[in-house]
């Protein structure tokens, strides 16, 4: 008895082992080029960097580079107020966004396979430099500035929102969903793989629970939200999360473009890393805080 | 012959409105509805087709004008004056055999070393108990979510000043200096710290944890070894997401300007190509007259749209002969948390 017992356990101690080689790139990687630069960097961020021939020399400055962040350096507070602001606005537009499209792409129609491969586009079209390009672009810029000022009340959500302004309905929150609106361009090509996932979502939703709502006498809204909704809120998570990510970490991002422009041309690593770390810290307490409320809300259902 | 039709057509008709009478006006209800929601809903996705399309579209038509051409208001979407100039200026700026050769030698390089490895990682996650699985899974989860800009300042240095755990140091008497060579960044594929490696170890493992565990089992009763049922019974099944991390690692790696900037900045490749094309255009104009000259913006745009389509041409022609491979892969994974 004993005797098996002991086998057993070197069977679990040679698998564990085995566990650890397969993973072993992972944690080597891992500490060498997350950790350590991770770690370095915080250190950095507390001090003034000087590069001095052939070594790096940090001296200890306390939070002035954090003071410098937040009270001397003109734009840094601004950028991050406005990206953030922007990154909220925006992905709770994709998700919604992402969720009707896939809602529609579930269904059965001509030509579907089509538009899936067409609404996919986006997601090997629009990423890395390409991205950044049209943003950076100075020409576009002026144009689009150009086109708002002559057309101002020409486009539809222009009318829309002059009436509703004349009108005295709350001018603030319609605000956002004009700008939401406008801007849907960006949207729908932000929002290849979280289409994806929904619809992955969606396909394994049975429809014999349809099938069951509708003898019982249930509209097809109503089981959009006590159906649809609830079987695929774990996606909703795991979607949220990733348009957080993937917004923060875009490359025409303003705050990530100014952390790049002081660490790599001025090289300010100090300073850079500084700023860096008070995004990343942001980032992660929204994406917490966020992901928290709606895990509470995830309904599973095995 | 059409008498015949038109007959049929006429009986098919009051068949129906029978039917329709039969259950009360619901059948006709219904079919409307079908018909118009049909409408509603092919005018919305040829809106959000166009809209996706448009642009590329544009920069199709825009690449193919004259410098007059862009200035004429006349002229919208068909040039008048058709010319291929703007694709031989672009081809000429960016260095475009060159830089397509190395961005294809080491997308496709990087791109199999990082699955490979993301492959292994993955594997280890789904099918191994093992201490501590927890808290690895969890620094996978942090890889995922720590934005590579954090640290890009510090790597920066690490690779300046590279060494592993001062052996370099105690043999030489001096670190090495890495930055400028291709090696930092296959050193960090080779680590799982590449563009995304998170995201791929992640799905790979999502996907291991769904083939039953019986399959495994018998190859170990058969007297395989963890290896020989890794790469005999267990590789061969993950075929499809193999196949679409591998599309997603090749095109991401395609289209990257960070970690392209940051340790292949002296590789010509046709990302950071494209990034510095109106700086290279002002250069190459400057050579040939002499003299500053500004550009005008409209052709600026219009070397940049030639510059964009010319890179996403091949990711074009990938996408359609490998479009499955993206999209059918990743939806029947089943993502989940």
């Amino acid at each position: 008895m004993k005797k098996q017992k002991n086998k057993l356990a070197g069977l679990q101690k040679r698998k564990a082992l085995s566990g650890y080689l397969f993973i072993a790139p992972f944690i080597v990687g891992f500490l060498t080029f997350m950790v350590q630069p991770f770690c370095r960097s915080l250190y950095m961020s507390f001090c003034e960097v000087e590069l001095a021939a052939g070594k790096i020399d940090p001296i200890w400055k306390g939070i002035a580079n954090y003071h410098q962040a937040f009270r001397i350096d003109p734009e840094f507070t601004r950028l991050l107020w406005e990206e953030i602001s922007r990154m909220v606005l925006y992905s709770i537009a994709i998700m919604v966004f992402s969720f009707f499209v896939a809602l529609i792409l579930n269904q059965k129609f001509k030509g579907r396979a089509f538009v899936r491969a067409i609404f996919f586009l986006p997601v090997i079209l629009s990423s890395g430099v390409i991205l950044g390009l049209e943003s950076e672009n100075s020409v576009m810029d002026a144009m689009n500035v150009a086109i708002e000022e002559t057309a101002q009340g020409i486009s539809i959500t222009g009318a829309l929102e002059q009436i509703l302004r004349t009108a005295g309905v709350g001018t603030r929150a319609y605000e956002f969903v004009f700008e939401v609106i406008d801007n849907i361009y960006d949207i729908a090509i932000a929002s290849g793989i979280q289409i994806i996932i929904f619809l992955s979502g969606l396909q394994t939703i049975s429809s014999s629970m349809y099938e069951a709502a509708d003898i019982e006498g249930c509209t097809k809204w109503e089981s959009l939200w006590k159906i649809t909704f609830p079987m695929i809120s774990s996606l909703l998570l795991v979607n949220w999360v990733y348009t957080v990510i993937d917004f923060s970490m875009r490359s025409d991002n303003e705050v990530i473009e100014k952390i790049d422009k002081i660490t790599v041309e001025s090289q300010n690593y100090g300073f850079g890393s500084a700023m860096s770390w008070i995004y990343f810290v942001i980032i992660m307490a929204i994406v917490g805080v966020s992901s928290l409320i709606i895990s509470r809300r995830v309904y599973y259902y095995d | 012959m059409t008498k015949a039709k038109a007959k049929a057509r006429k009986t098919k008709y009051s068949e129906f409105m029978e039917r329709n009478r039969k259950s009360n006006g619901y059948l006709l209800k219904r079919t409307v509805m079908k018909y118009v929601v049909g409408f509603c809903r092919f005018l919305l996705m040829f809106g959000l087709c166009f809209l996706i399309l448009q642009p590329i579209f544009n920069k199709i038509s825009i690449s193919f004008m004259t410098e007059s051409d862009l200035y004429n208001p006349t002229v919208v979407s068909i040039p008048e004056h058709f010319t291929t100039n703007n694709y031989i200026l672009a081809v000429q700026l960016m260095e475009y055999g060159k830089a397509l050769t190395n961005s294809f030698v080491i997308s496709i390089t990087i791109a199999l070393l990082q699955i490979g490895v993301c492959t292994l990682v993955g594997y280890g996650f789904a099918r191994f108990d093992f201490p501590l699985k927890k808290f690895w899974f969890a620094c996978v989860m942090m890889v995922i979510l720590i934005p590579p800009q954090t640290i890009s300042g510090s790597l920066h240095l690490h690779f300046r000043f590279f060494d592993v755990l001062g052996i370099f140091k105690a043999i030489t008497g001096s670190t090495i200096n890495l930055r400028g060579s291709k090696l930092p960044y296959y050193l960090m594929s080779a680590g799982c710290m590449g563009l995304k490696n998170g995201l791929y170890i992640y799905m790979i493992r999502q996907f291991f944890r769904n083939i039953p565990k019986e399959l495994e089992e018998a190859a170990y009763v058969d007297g395989c070894g963890t290896l020989k049922t890794f790469i005999r019974i267990m590789l061969p099944d993950a075929k499809p997401i193999l196949t679409s991390c591998f599309l997603f690692a090749f095109v991401w790696q395609w289209t990257d300007g960070f970690y392209s900037k940051m340790f292949l900045g002296q590789t010509v490749l046709v990302s950071t190509g494209l990034a510095r094309i109106v700086d290279s255009l002002g250069a190459f104009i400057q050579r040939i007259t002499g003299a500053t000259v500004t550009i005008s913006t409209a052709y600026a745009n219009c070397i940049l749209a030639t510059g964009t389509l010319l890179i996403i041409l091949p990711l074009i022609i990938l996408y359609l002969f490998a479009q499955k491979g993206f999209v059918e892969s990743l939806s029947s994974s089943g993502i989940k948390m």
